[in-house]
């Protein structure tokens, strides 16, 4: 690992034009919906409009008749399951997983898929859907986890036992889960404080939002075996799980991956592959699942909604003395929900002595929860920073001076385990402290939020190719899906250990069968992780060049050093040589042993946390209630940022969402438990007028488990900003509100309320 | 139903295609004539991403009907640059990094393209409410806006 301290960097940390940018400006990249095979049938899901059933029967005839239609599946389709484990040391559980993605004998939330069928048209299709008899014995329901939680609540599986509680629960309930992590005695500890606030918070669930919806082609050959082009967060992810769950091995199927436009966790898991796979089976042609926005709200992964306790106490001068949470997180129709995670990041930015975290988990009837960018964070963060908050309003303190007073730095002991290395906490607070926004004076109705937030980061598996062409250029591969410009910034790492320009540097994403195995795009690893990879993949062909050279030479190998994409002698015993480039040495190879072909597959530890620091200024309209965002900054530890542009567009990215999350977004869930918002029209996210310029600030504290100091930065901007606005908001109307996404409504009530 | 002859302008060029009734602008840009780089994020006009011009008019192919393009002229992102030359908001696009993962990209520089034909010199705020109805949920907007505006200012000053 070590060699790049205290180097000059030619290509790091430079802003050239990402790789695959033409093609994006241009129309030409392709993503999941834009395959189009000879032959190619459209596939089309049927879902209930249930939140909770038995599946009686289902009488496919009358569609298997109608002309056009080439294929129709359900539940039966799918093999049984039992539970097991995918690499990468996730527990999946497979028959929960397959019954998601096609229901079985029950379903669990309005949008639970039921029956495919594949046609010659879109419109036949549909007819067919239409024509699928399915009857339902309709069950009661429940969607809040609180009720969820309850002894007497409607019971979605006779299978869930609560783990982490003793003694083990003989009777099967909704909660799937007790977790506790725990420092010091916070109970014993509060005794210490001059001031406690605790307070209660609810929040709903939200979508990721990703403009592209789920698609996936998937053709079936003779011989069994099968090719899938589909968007997501992980290819190999979709191989291994589409294997798993129709019994095939994982060669057998090559995924192609397509562009994603846009994950945010929502596309770390699969929900239309095996479907298409299946149906191309039976059809024997290719099938091309796309879900409607409809489907996307009604069927795949959203975040949980909550119902979260914080009580924070602190000395007169602002010295937090303990501290404790209970996080209660709903998942979907099946585990899943992020609450370990929220357990870990809730009070992340700062040193606590005594502290506890208790998390549960409670299955509901929506939609499986899954992962959304830095999952379960923002909402146990929005707790804390606005318990904290509250505690610096009663001290009259400066909100900035208690944070800074108390933040986590190298050497915190994290509630989760690890004590803290080399981080950016304070650095953050500080330069936001002396940012100008804080000189700018408020007008009436107007209030200034302040948030810290924390996320661990992930590293993982990834490998990566390093192809060196005889005219010396390179093409560099890996398998992890770009999502927001990382070819950008692999091509930026390769072009800096090579030593040679960067447009000489072409980065692919492969498919599975191209290259090794990498795990999905997610906990802000592939910059840091998957970067690693190229970077040792680009070491390896510098070796080679150098002991090709020195063969050349009659040196040892030691003695030529590798500068500026040369090899050079290293020393005056080296002899008097002219300096070789790569172009060179490649243009030789074939006399020095072959094709130039460097390769990495690592399992990258030593991922640097994040912290983020966000301070906004808002107005509430005391008319309306509605709430505009005048002004934003961010600063955000990126340990090294390796194209800056992208690191401030995830900046920006993650506020964004993150003021839709604090302002706007829902699931409305009717009494019937359906979804009553599954469009953008009524789910609205943020558009170009809601919001400002977003001032973001890249730090760089170096992740000492990095080559280059990099450390993940996708996630952490969502953390802070729910935190953020709420603070903001309750300082300009002099009401603390505790339920999230502060409407206009709400506002309006708070407001009438505290007169 | 039986399907029905269109004879329209694609990107300058004569087209005939064969169009079911309920198919939309967007299904016969993308599933007949192959241009996908429209793209469907909704297909209820809430997102944007399949902006395309209209006789010269900014609208969402989602909500045109195919049958509905006899004698008319459409204009797509497939046809912005011009030849080997990118058009100069697609070129800002890439410099000002206005992209992540380029989805809705497209619909944006359509949609861009068109507010500077009829405003060479928007306000921010009149940049922002012009693209209100292209959806991103990457960038926050921000690198977007600024591209819009620098490009304009480009414009301007090269004319």
């Amino acid at each position: 690992m070590a060699g790049y301290e205290g180097k000059t960097f030619k290509w790091v940390g430079t802003r050239p034009i990402r790789p695959d940018g033409v093609d994006k400006v241009t129309g030409r990249a392709n993503y999941g919906a834009d395959m189009n095979l000879p032959g190619q049938l459209t596939g089309r899901i049927l879902r209930s409009p249930h939140a909770h059933a038995k599946i009686v029967s289902i009488d496919t005839s009358k569609a298997e008749k109608l002309t056009g239609v080439k294929a129709v599946i359900t539940g039966k389709d799918f093999p049984d399951m039992h539970n097991g484990v995918m690499p990468g040391d996730e527990g999946v559980n497979f028959h929960h997983l397959s019954s998601n993605i096609m229901a079985k004998h029950k379903v669990l939330y309005d949008g639970h898929a039921v029956a495919a069928v594949a046609a010659t048209s879109a419109a036949i299709a549909e007819e067919a859907l239409s024509l699928i008899d399915v009857k339902y014995e309709i069950l009661p329901h429940v969607i809040d986890v609180d009720l969820s939680m309850q002894p007497d609540a409607p019971l979605l599986h006779d299978d869930i036992f609560t783990s982490g509680v003793n003694p083990k629960p003989e009777k099967p309930s909704n909660v799937v889960q007790r977790i506790q992590m725990q420092l010091g005695d916070p109970d014993a500890a509060f005794k210490d404080a001059d001031v406690i606030v605790e307070r209660s918070f609810k929040t709903k669930a939200v979508h990721q939002g990703y403009i592209e919806p789920h698609a996936a082609v998937a053709e079936w050959s003779e011989d069994g075996q099968c090719r899938i082009w589909c968007s997501s967060q992980g290819h190999f992810m979709i191989r291994t799980l589409t294997a798993r769950l129709l019994k095939m091995e994982a060669a057998q199927i090559r995924v192609m991956p397509a562009e994603i436009g846009g994950g945010f966790g929502g596309k770390t898991i699969i929900f239309i592959e095996p479907t298409a796979v299946l149906l191309a089976r039976k059809a024997k042609r290719p099938v091309r699942v796309v879900m409607s926005r409809d489907e996307v709200f009604r069927g795949s992964g959203p975040a949980p909604a909550t119902s979260i306790d914080v009580k924070i106490g602190a000395k007169k001068d602002g010295t937090l003395v303990a501290a404790t949470g209970e996080f209660r997180y709903q998942a979907g129709a099946f585990p899943g929900s992020p609450v370990g995670p929220a357990c870990m990041a809730a009070f992340g930015p700062y040193a606590l002595t005594h502290v506890r975290a208790t998390g549960y988990e409670a299955v509901t009837n929506r939609p499986l929860c899954y992962s959304y960018r830095a999952p379960g964070a923002p909402l146990s963060s929005f707790a804390v920073e606005s318990v904290l908050d509250e505690i610096a309003q009663k001290l009259d303190m400066d909100p900035m001076e208690i944070r800074i007073k108390n933040g986590s730095k190298e050497g915190t002991q994290m509630v989760y385990g690890p004590k803290l290395k080399a981080v950016g906490n304070l650095e953050c607070l500080k330069a936001i402290q002396s940012h100008p926004i804080n000189k700018i004076p408020l007008g009436p109705n107007q209030g200034r939020g302040l948030a810290a937030g924390f996320w661990f980061n992930l590293g993982g598996q990834s490998s990566a190719v390093v192809n060196i062409a005889e005219d010396g250029t390179a093409t560099i591969m890996t398998g992890s899906p770009d999502i927001g410009g990382s070819r950008a910034s692999m091509a930026l790492m390769a072009a800096e250990v090579l030593g040679i320009d960067y447009s000489k540097v072409r980065p692919i994403v492969g498919d599975t069968s191209a290259v090794g195995f990498c795990e999905i795009t997610h906990g802000s690893r592939v910059t840091f992780a998957t970067g690693m990879a190229i970077i040792q993949a680009s070491e390896d062909i510098v070796l080679q060049c150098r002991q090709r050279v020195a063969k050349m030479w009659e040196v040892d190998v030691d003695a030529v050093k590798w500068e500026d994409g040369h090899a050079l002698p290293a020393g005056a015993n080296a002899g008097d040589q002219k300096p070789l480039s790569l172009a060179q040495i490649a243009g030789k190879a074939a006399r020095t042993g072959g094709p130039l072909v460097g390769s990495a597959a690592i399992n990258a530890g030593g991922a640097g946390p994040a912290f983020g620091v966000h301070i906004c200024d808002v107005e509430v309209d005391p008319e309306t209630g509605h709430v505009t965002v005048l002004r934003y900054v961010a600063a955000q530890d990126a340990g090294k940022a390796i194209h800056p542009s992208y690191v401030e567009g995830q900046i920006q990215g993650g506020v964004a969402q993150g003021v839709g999350w604090a302002l706007n977004e829902e699931y409305i869930y009717g009494e019937d438990g359906r979804l009553q918002n599954s469009g953008f029209l009524d789910y609205r996210i943020p558009v170009a007028s809601d919001l400002p310029m977003i001032d973001a600030i890249i730090l760089e504290v170096p992740n000492p488990g990095h080559p280059f100091g990099v450390r993940g930065v996708g996630e952490v901007p969502i953390v802070p900003p729910l935190g953020a606005i709420a603070n903001a908001v309750a300082r300009a109307t002099g009401v603390r509100m505790t339920d999230l996404p502060l409407t206009p409504p709400k506002i309006l009530a708070a407001i009438d309320a505290a007169k | 139903m039986s399907k029905l002859h269109i004879s329209a302008t694609v990107n300058g060029e004569a087209v005939e295609y064969l169009c079911d009734p309920k198919q939309t602008l967007l299904d016969v840009l993308r599933d007949e004539l192959n241009l996908t780089g429209s793209k469907e994020g909704c297909s209820s006009g809430d997102c944007g991403a399949c902006s395309v011009t209209l006789d010269g008019r900014l609208v969402c192919s989602c909500l045109v009907l195919g049958v509905e393009m006899q004698g008319r002229s459409v204009e797509t992102i497939e046809n912005m640059a011009s030849g080997e030359e990118l058009h100069p908001l697609q070129q800002k696009f890439l410099e000002a990094a206005a992209l992540q993962c380029g989805f809705c990209t497209p619909g944006f520089l359509v949609a861009a393209k068109a507010l500077l034909e009829k405003n060479p010199n928007p306000t921010e705020t009149e940049a922002r409410y012009w693209l209100a109805g292209n959806l991103c949920r990457c960038t926050g907007y921000d690198k977007i806006i600024r591209a819009v505006l620098e490009t304009a200012a480009d414009m301007r000053g090269s004319k």
